[in-house]
């Protein structure tokens, strides 16, 4: 009972909150408050809610929180933050894209990265015909709740036949020095035939208030287009994040994301990759870092809806204290499907007595002529790898690292940024 | 260099080792023989520093110090190497970074310097050739896909570089060809000198045909029953253990 009224006044109080605030808000007022009346019936899960059973988001939520922060950090605190020197660096804080901090002028012919607001405002039809279509908001609660509620985050389009060499960087940051709850939302559109990388860091310079972010990012993949998409999420302690990637791939496009957690108290990733045409192949990989009371839940959907495609999935985590990690990996292939091959693994370490893994993996096939796979395997480490390394005067210490580095190291290899494979590599 | 008095080790409450006396000088080469189960590879861990192995009696002085008190990493670092039976495979951590790594932290123990890249390099291609092995195996994982005599080989490529004072040989000459076993005994035989010793524990006495032992020791039932000079091994093979077991239970 107890639960249920907390919920319902965290739910009273934010409509209360967007009433106040969708006249200052961009865009479609008609999508807000559809999407505001879908949270309301949906409200926030609690654990009866199948999807959010291992993950407590009422706790999240839990006391006042701020909507409107006008706080800035240092041009020296977004420097640090810049970890590849050589990228388009959009600087999105507390959910406001800052032009004056990004990097985003003299972009190569093709590219377009601006705001949410200044996207909607120009009337760019790209705009127009993508925002807000993949993402339903009758899917998931936190879904309902960004649509309703985002101010801004970064409109990133690639036109036809383009491709970006230097990757894209989107540092979202969190700043406020009261609790805070925000919503950024961004739209990635690669038209027919080009290339690019993004990779989306989540960072929190907050030391003494729980920044709440329920950021969302919508992609669409064209026809013959490759994305190479990467997510560091490096929370520290008091930050949370509710991560929602929406992915929609057209035919013969490769997509690629990465999802690399590594720091947060409680971290709740939704990614859900739609196969829509043929010969389409997906790749998703993942490394989660779990520590002290920290909760780390990736909820993963492949959907094959059409013939002839690949997706192959790689979760590991490196689990240890009293945290908690899930890992929920749900593939449908649906009747049209046919000849699809699908494949997932999760693999984890559990380093301490207290810690939790719940791993689940949820296959739907309603085609008949398929290759479908999983497994998932929860281990300590190596004894016998250790004392191999310790005989020959390693520490143990360095021998765990070694051996945990190497366990990452089938993740951590995905990453065809070299910097970024550095930097990951030095979190570890 | 090596002084066991009356070592007495066990497993899970089972009682492997029942006294076990030896004493290893520098310089010297020592064969340690006998029957499956009768306790050498016990003696090889329990001298590496397993934690498996409890030792229930007896003490081991190396060069003065009380060598049970140490933990395993420390006495790698004071020189004693053990080349494993079955060496485990470690997939994600190259060959090189691991010995870098050994290396690095051998040297800090030893309040040295950190080795120069190009030192480390240069080191790693010379003992490469003592031992005669592959450079691609030295850049891939630790004995990842490696057949059991590449393994063996890339044990004694470790102690090549690691270059120890104390060397135990637990079975190399196990599951080797006749040519691979004459590179391994050959790599070891280059690696003594009149500073380190070398202990062999085998079943067979083929290896000792190539790296000749000045003591051969038989272990029977977690004990040292026998010693002598090399003829023993021939002994051992023409007659087998039996005879041995025979003698020890008249």
């Amino acid at each position: 009972m107890e639960t249920a009224i907390k919920t319902s006044t965290i739910k009273d109080k934010l409509i209360f909150e967007y009433e106040n605030s969708k006249l200052f808000l961009f865009g479609d007022t008609q999508l807000r408050d559809k999407a505001m009346e879908s949270f309301y019936e949906q409200g926030i899960p609690t654990r009866k809610h199948e999807e959010y059973k291992y993950i407590r988001m009422g706790l999240m939520l839990k006391g006042e929180f701020n909507i409107s922060i006008n706080e800035n950090c240092s041009d020296a605190q977004i420097e640090s933050l810049k970890f590849l020197k050589e990228a388009y660096v959009v600087i999105i804080e507390n959910g406001i894209f800052i032009e004056g901090a990004s990097n985003v002028q003299n972009l190569p012919k093709g590219l377009t990265i601006c705001s949410l607001v200044d996207a909607e405002k120009s009337n760019s039809p790209i705009f127009e015909k993508h925002y807000a279509q993949y993402a339903d908001v009758k899917a998931d609660p936190f879904i309902a709740l960004n649509t309703a509620m985002t101010k801004d985050g970064a409109f990133i389009h690639i036109a036809k036949n383009t491709i970006i060499e230097k990757p894209i960087h989107v540092i979202h940051i969190s700043t406020a020095s009261e609790n805070t709850l925000i919503h950024p939302r961004n739209l990635i559109v690669v038209d027919e035939n080009s290339q690019v990388k993004i990779v989306e860091s989540f960072e929190t310079v907050a030391t003494t208030a729980k920044t709440v972010s329920n950021a969302l990012t919508e992609i669409v993949v064209d026809k013959h287009a490759i994305v190479d998409h990467y997510k560091i999420q490096d929370e520290k302690e008091l930050g949370c994040l509710v991560n929602t990637t929406q992915v929609i791939q057209q035919k013969q496009s490769v997509f690629s994301t990465h999802t690399f957690t590594l720091s947060g108290s409680l971290v709740r990733n939704n990614l859900t990759v739609v196969l829509d045409d043929e010969h389409i192949e997906s790749h998703l990989n993942g490394l989660y870092l779990t520590a002290g009371n920290q909760a780390v839940d990736n909820h993963t959907v492949v959907d094959h809806r059409k013939p002839n495609c690949n997706s192959n999935e790689l979760y590991k985590g490196i689990i240890e204290g009293k945290s908690t990690a899930t890992f929920n990996g749900k593939i449908f292939v649906r009747k049209d499907a046919q000849k699809t091959n699908a494949f997932q693994s999760n693999k984890n370490i559990l380093l301490s007595q207290d810690g939790t893994i719940n791993t689940k993996p949820q296959l739907e096939i309603y085609a008949d002529d398929v290759k479908c796979s999983h497994g998932s395997t929860t281990g300590k480490l190596d004894e016998e790898k250790i004392f191999y390394l310790r005989a020959r005067g390693i520490s143990v210490i360095n021998a765990k690292k070694l051996l945990m580095h190497a366990f990452a190291s089938e993740v951590v290899n995905t990453i065809k940024i070299e910097a970024l494979r550095e930097y990951v590599q030095e979190k570890i | 260099m090596l002084s066991i008095k009356n070592l007495h080790a066990s497993i899970d409450g089972k009682e492997i080792l029942k006294g076990i006396n030896l004493e290893i000088k520098v310089g010297e080469v020592h064969a340690i023989m006998g029957p499956n189960g009768s306790g050498k590879s016990t003696l090889a861990s329990v001298l590496a520093g397993h934690s498996e192995y409890d030792v229930t009696a007896g003490e081991v002085l190396y060069n003065g110090k009380n060598l049970l008190e140490l933990e395993a990493e420390d006495r790698a670092r004071e020189g004693v190497f053990l080349a494993f039976q079955y060496p485990v495979e470690i997939p994600g951590v190259s060959n090189i970074n691991f010995l870098k790594t050994a290396i690095s932290e051998i040297r800090a123990y030893k309040g040295l310097d950190p080795m120069k890249a190009k030192d480390f390099l240069k080191m790693l291609k010379e003992k490469q050739k003592l031992v005669e092995i592959d450079g691609a195996l030295v850049s891939r994982s630790i004995n990842e896909g490696f057949s059991g005599g590449e393994k063996k080989r890339n044990e004694i490529f470790q102690m090549a570089m690691l270059e120890p004072k104390l060397s135990i040989l637990d079975e190399t000459d196990s599951g080797l060809d006749i040519d691979a076993l004459r590179i391994v005994a050959n790599g070891v035989n280059k690696l003594k000198s009149e500073e380190n010793a070398t202990v062999i524990i085998t079943h067979y006495q083929r290896l000792l045909d190539y790296i000749v032992p000045d003591f051969v020791h038989v272990l029977y039932n977690g004990k040292i029953v026998k010693s002598g000079s090399k003829e023993l091994a021939l002994a051992l093979e023409e007659k087998g253990y039996d005879y041995i077991k025979e003698e020890v239970e008249a």
